[in-house]
């Protein structure tokens, strides 16, 4: 639980955070509007068409197109909760000792099995 | 009497939470965008001097100094085009996407131990979780464009940032167990006898690598390959959006190498015997440029790295090695105490 005070440090430590993502808004708002005011604006067709090396465009621009890493998106995944769940023991297993240390260690053991499972099947190829 | 009524109104305007509020995000905001033109005139620099040219030489009389305002001042002149196939809203979107979460990171980094914006005791966490939220805005830039050279370099973008993210955050992660402390100012402050570099060299050399394949920088610069993609998912951009992409590359040299020298050279702390003869902003500004140079140094050295290669070369060597450093650091820390 948090005190009355602690609790509003800790927001206002965030209305800063806040109040930077404001002016970069703002930023970009008042830039985007600086370049309608002064940039000229002559579309043409041609001018508009899709870019492919000075020739017309062949078929449409969201063609089918292979994600050649579905399976990396998957071992991502995993490996990410693993560092959301790293960062809080990280801070305070020096206080936890050795059996921390050897949870972490089992915990990590396992994904290092399955990143070494997921080589040896040959899923870590780029297609 | 009216100077020292003048006074406490100044004082009481400095300690109002709203005025310092908005100094403190106009501050940010300006270092935001003088930093990254710093860092991008450098390129030009030492890139032209690294292969016998002079670079930039008559904007701003003095070595070409200006060139980069100039540049700015020109893109915004430009004609903001967006083809006829694009999703227009989204592509309009893409460049902010991309550049703010760089600016809220700035807000985390310190320059003295009383000179930042904020000491958010996540520092670090929040570094990391911001600055993987610009790959979102390239994703919006590569697929709203409509254009194939644009999706396959979106693509590639994603693909990098999740082989790359994992090594860059456990690397992180090695250095908050070696300082119990995830704020920044208090990583910086548990390296004023020796520097976190010291234990963890290989550690540093994997969050570099990882910084590097972020940034999209080279020789990890495949999603954006001018030789064979024009230039990835900024291909149908121009102006003004084009400029806030290009802000945002400089800008995100700058908060990393910034992190990097938090995390493992001291942060704005001197090395340990030398320390006092420069203030503590002068050395983290030094530390920020020779980062920078490194990075620059690096495009104009290195081949560009194949994509299968760029993958491999994450999961099979950098994220299995990262794994290593947080088990080993864990051991010693344990067995030392």
């Amino acid at each position: 639980m948090l005190s009355q005070a602690s609790a509003e440090t800790y927001y206002q430590s965030y209305a800063v955070v806040l109040a930077v993502l404001a002016a970069g808004v703002l930023l970009v708002g008042v830039a985007f509007l600086a370049a309608r005011l002064i940039a000229p604006h002559r579309p043409l067709p041609a001018k508009l068409t899709t870019y492919e090396c000075g020739i017309d465009p062949v078929g449409q621009g969201w063609s089918q197109s292979q994600v050649r890493y579905y399976i990396y998106g998957f071992l991502f995944v995993i490996f990410d909760v693993e560092a959301v769940f790293l960062f809080p023991w990280a801070r305070i297993f020096e206080r936890l000792g050795y059996q921390a240390v050897v949870e972490m260690g089992i915990f990590i053991g396992i994904l290092a099995v399955g990143l070494l499972y997921a080589w040896r099947k040959g899923v870590l190829k780029w297609v | 009497m009216i100077a020292q009524a003048g006074a406490s109104f100044v004082n009481d305007l400095f300690n109002n939470f709203w005025v310092v509020l908005v100094i403190k995000a106009v501050l940010v905001l300006g270092f935001f965008l003088v930093a990254p033109l710093v860092v991008g005139y450098m390129e030009h620099k030492v890139l032209a001097h690294m292969q016998a040219r002079l670079g930039p030489w008559y904007a701003g009389r003095f070595h070409g100094w200006a060139q980069l305002v100039a540049d700015g001042v020109k893109f915004v002149q430009k004609e903001d085009v967006i083809p006829e196939a694009a999703d227009r809203s989204v592509f309009s979107l893409a460049p902010a996407v991309v550049m703010i979460p760089y600016i809220v990171t700035v807000v985390v980094i310190p320059f003295s131990h009383t000179i930042y914006a904020e000491n958010l005791d996540i520092g670090i966490f929040f570094v990391l979780a911001m600055s993987s939220v610009s790959v979102i805005g390239v994703l919006m830039a590569g697929w709203s464009s409509a254009n194939k050279f644009s999706l396959i370099g979106a693509l590639r973008a994603a693909a990098q940032l999740i082989a790359y993210e994992l090594p860059l955050v456990l690397a992180a992660a090695a250095v908050v167990m070696q300082n119990g402390t995830l704020s920044l100012i208090g990583i910086s402050e548990s390296q004023s006898h020796v520097w976190n570099v010291a234990w963890q060299p290989i550690g540093f050399l994997i969050f570099l690598v990882a910084s590097l394949a972020e940034l999209t920088r080279p020789p990890f610069d495949m999603p954006v390959a001018d030789s064979e993609i024009i230039f990835g998912a900024y291909t149908e951009y121009t102006g003004l959006k084009f400029a806030f992409f290009l802000l945002a590359e400089y800008g995100g040299i700058v908060v990393l190498s910034a992190v990097a020298s938090v995390l493992y050279l001291g942060g704005y702390l001197g090395p340990p015997v030398v320390a006092s003869l420069l203030p503590a902003p002068i050395w983290m500004a030094g530390k920020i440029g020779a980062l920078s140079f490194f990075v620059i140094w690096l495009r104009a050295t290195y081949p560009r790295l194949r994509e299968d290669q760029l993958q491999r070369f994450s999961w099979l060597a950098l994220v299995p090695l990262a794994l290593l450093n947080v088990m080993v650091v864990a051991i010693v820390k344990i067995a030392v105490k």
